[in-house]
């Protein structure tokens, strides 16, 4: 029973890590590389515009959806590695 | 054959195929009716996700206000599918495990608490009814320009729409309609595009098209943009905004908003396992991209081509500007399209300075006063509605009129699709959680199953009869519900699940402090309850506090949820341990198949 519990709280806890790192992602090049750090991407040029416009308007829809299924497979090892999954 | 006749027959088509549907797969039981079975494999259950997420105000208005704005109004891209990465990582997985079938059911139990479930139910009317307002508007205007009746008729012909497939489908009618209704609306948005992106820039795809060289001009589409729309005293497209702080409020505004609306929570858990869950959310993000990276192209595209319409002479190379603006479209030449939207009263042509042409710039830019003066002008003569650039687009560009049906069928099955998962989400609420759980627990299976239907009818007459007289522009009243549901549902879904010693009081006293704060700013600047007049201050930026617009408070209203929950949780007693078993039991998708038969 003690096993486990500690093995519940480890798998939680790498749920947590993994969810942090992609949220992190999540709000850079949202955020970040579309909003406030568009200034600082704006001596980079992309078809008659700046990066910080292409992250605004593409990149970060693209990112959103590789972040989902980057999270969704990891998960899954996740629950193989802690012997969790349905 | 007449435009007239070809629309009947794309709409009627679609109609078809969704009413059949619908019969085809009546549900049986109660669990039939909310949640298809539980067995909906992710990739259809994301397609109707999409479906069910992208309403008029994606399909129709988010285009142009695109184009209006340009990159400032790029928040509606990424708070619109932003919001599915937080569903999918911090909401989506555990309330399958949970395995109930509403929201309102997760936080009910989750904090042991009657008073909490009903103020979830509230909460989640308020923002559901709001939400389908702007859809019957939408889908209003839209019958009223292509079936050519009035908009009060229009919107009657949604509401019985919208009644038929709902009220005798349930859940499982409405996710393989939302299928049908996806596909419909994917290509009738996709079609139109390709062939706008081909004419302008001689690449077939329009996310593509958007960085490329304009073809007539030579250079990039985007300079190009900047450059028409510069001579006219209007600001770059690609201009970069000073009021960071709003934007970034914004676009969490949306985002949680997103994770927080009823409609799309109840999606997961129609899916088999938790896996499926994550999964779901990743395919329905997928089949939402597939539009979201179309329509910043169909915005920039559309308002070069309505802009080179009017002033003929900006298309190609441009030596002098100034030449190009003085030989404006004659008002007597106007193309077709000009004149049947000119009917419907959403363009507008009023010759200010009597010289037969129309001219279309940026009054309000006093730098831009001394220019328009010298070129003989007096005032902006033309005005065309945000909301009609998707639907008039084919139009502008003189694609054929069956790409005209097409998009007529699409913008309809966008509006339909989310009113009526949205009256799905607001039956349940009041059926299951507010009479079977709270009034009459004793109520048969028959007797919640009509509760149902009844409260889905009652709420279809309630959002008609204010679709006929709505409380705002659609827009406004889409923002209002994104608002509410992320500053009140969505922060205590969130520490439901990552936090152990979250109790009733903090939950209550959280909803009600982001549910109350949230009305009470929109209210202040938009009116009590929208009614014009009512409102204490005037909605401009300079009223605003530290520069926050009333759309973009909901995220505020989350943080004081967060704090007021949190502070209230601490110095009141921790959750029974039976409740923190749960939530631990939440976490893990182990066992998540037996959960199921509830």
């Amino acid at each position: 029973m003690a096993d486990d519990k500690s093995n519940a709280e480890a798998y939680w806890k790498a749920n947590v890590r993994l969810i942090t790192g992609c949220l992190i992602v999540w709000a850079f090049v949202s955020y970040g590389c579309a909003i406030l750090f568009r200034p600082l991407l704006a001596s980079i040029p992309i078809g008659g515009t700046d990066l910080g416009f292409w992250f605004a308007q593409q990149g970060s829809i693209l990112t959103f959806v590789a972040l989902i299924f980057f999270y969704g497979w990891r998960m899954n090892k996740i629950d193989k590695k802690f012997g969790l999954e349905e | 054959m007449s435009q007239f006749v070809i629309n009947l027959l794309f709409v009627g088509a679609s109609f078809a195929l969704y009413i059949g549907i619908a019969i085809w797969s009546r549900a049986g039981s109660t669990k039939d009716f909310y949640v298809a079975g539980g067995g909906v494999h992710p990739v259809p259950n994301g397609m109707a996700t999409a479906a069910d997420w992208m309403s008029a105000a994606s399909f129709i208005s988010m285009a142009g206000l695109i184009s209006s704005g340009g990159y400032a109004n790029s928040t509606f891209l990424m708070g619109w599918t932003g919001g599915f990465v937080i569903l999918a990582m911090l909401l989506a997985p555990y309330l399958r495990k949970f395995g109930k079938f509403t929201v309102p059911d997760f936080i009910g139990d989750r904090f042991y608490s009657r008073t909490a479930r009903v103020i979830a139910v509230v909460c989640l009317i308020v923002a559901s009814v709001t939400y389908v307002i702007g859809q019957m508007t939408g889908a209003g205007v839209a019958f009223s320009r292509f079936l050519e009746v009035s908009s009060t008729a229009g919107i009657w012909i949604a509401a019985a729409i919208v009644f038929l497939y709902a009220v005798f489908g349930g859940m499982k009618g409405i996710t393989y309609t939302q299928v049908a209704q996806y596909i419909v609306l994917i290509v009738a948005y996709t079609i139109p595009a390709v062939f706008i992106a081909m004419q302008l820039t001689g690449n077939p795809i329009p996310m593509f098209g958007l960085f490329s060289t304009h073809s007539e001009s030579g250079v990039p589409l985007l300079e190009k943009l900047d450059e028409v729309i510069n001579a006219l005293g209007f600001q770059d497209y690609t201009a970069d905004v000073d009021n960071k702080l709003n934007m970034v409020l914004f676009t969490l505004s949306l985002m949680i908003g997103t994770a927080g609306l009823p409609h799309v929570i109840i999606r997961f858990f129609t899916v088999p396992k938790v896996a499926d869950a994550r999964w779901s959310a990743g395919w329905a993000l997928v089949f939402i991209a597939l539009l979201y990276l179309t329509a910043p192209a169909v915005a920039s595209m559309a308002r070069l081509n309505l802009m080179t319409t009017v002033y003929p002479e900006m298309a190609g190379q441009v030596e002098n500007y100034d030449a190009a603006a003085d030989n404006a479209l004659q008002y007597e030449d106007r193309p077709g399209w000009f004149r049947t939207w000119e009917e419907t009263g959403l363009i507008n042509f009023e010759d200010k300075n009597d010289d037969g042409r129309i001219q279309s710039y940026n009054d309000s830019n006093e730098d831009f006063a001394d220019t328009a003066q010298e070129r003989g002008w007096e005032g902006n003569e033309l005005t065309v509605n945000n909301d009609i650039l998707v639907l008039a687009n084919p139009e502008i560009a003189n694609l054929p009129p069956w790409v005209i049906g097409l998009i007529a069928a699409g913008g309809i099955a966008a509006a339909l699709s989310t009113a009526a998962g949205l009256l799905l989400a607001i039956s349940s609420a009041i059926s299951h959680d507010l009479i079977k759980n709270t009034i009459n627990p004793r109520i048969s299976e028959k007797g919640e199953m009509l509760a149902a239907r009844i409260s889905m009818a009652g709420a279809i007459l309630v959002a008609t009869y204010l679709g006929l007289n709505p409380p705002g522009f659609a827009a406004q009243t889409v923002a209002l519900a994104f608002g509410i549901a992320g500053a009140s549902l969505f922060p205590v879904l969130m520490m439901g699940i990552f936090s152990t010693r979250m109790n009733s009081a903090g939950a209550v006293c959280g909803m009600l402090a982001g549910l109350l704060s949230t009305l009470l700013y929109i209210f202040t600047y938009l009116g009590w309850l929208f009614i014009p007049g009512t409102n204490m201050l005037a909605n401009t930026p300079e009223n605003w506090m530290l520069g926050i617009s009333p759309l973009s408070f909901g995220a505020v209203g989350a943080i004081i949820n967060f704090v007021v929950a949190f502070a209230v949780s601490r110095v009141t007693k921790a959750p029974p341990q039976e409740i923190q078993d749960l939530v631990q039991s939440v976490r893990y998708p182990k066992g998540a198949g037996a959960a199921l038969d509830h």
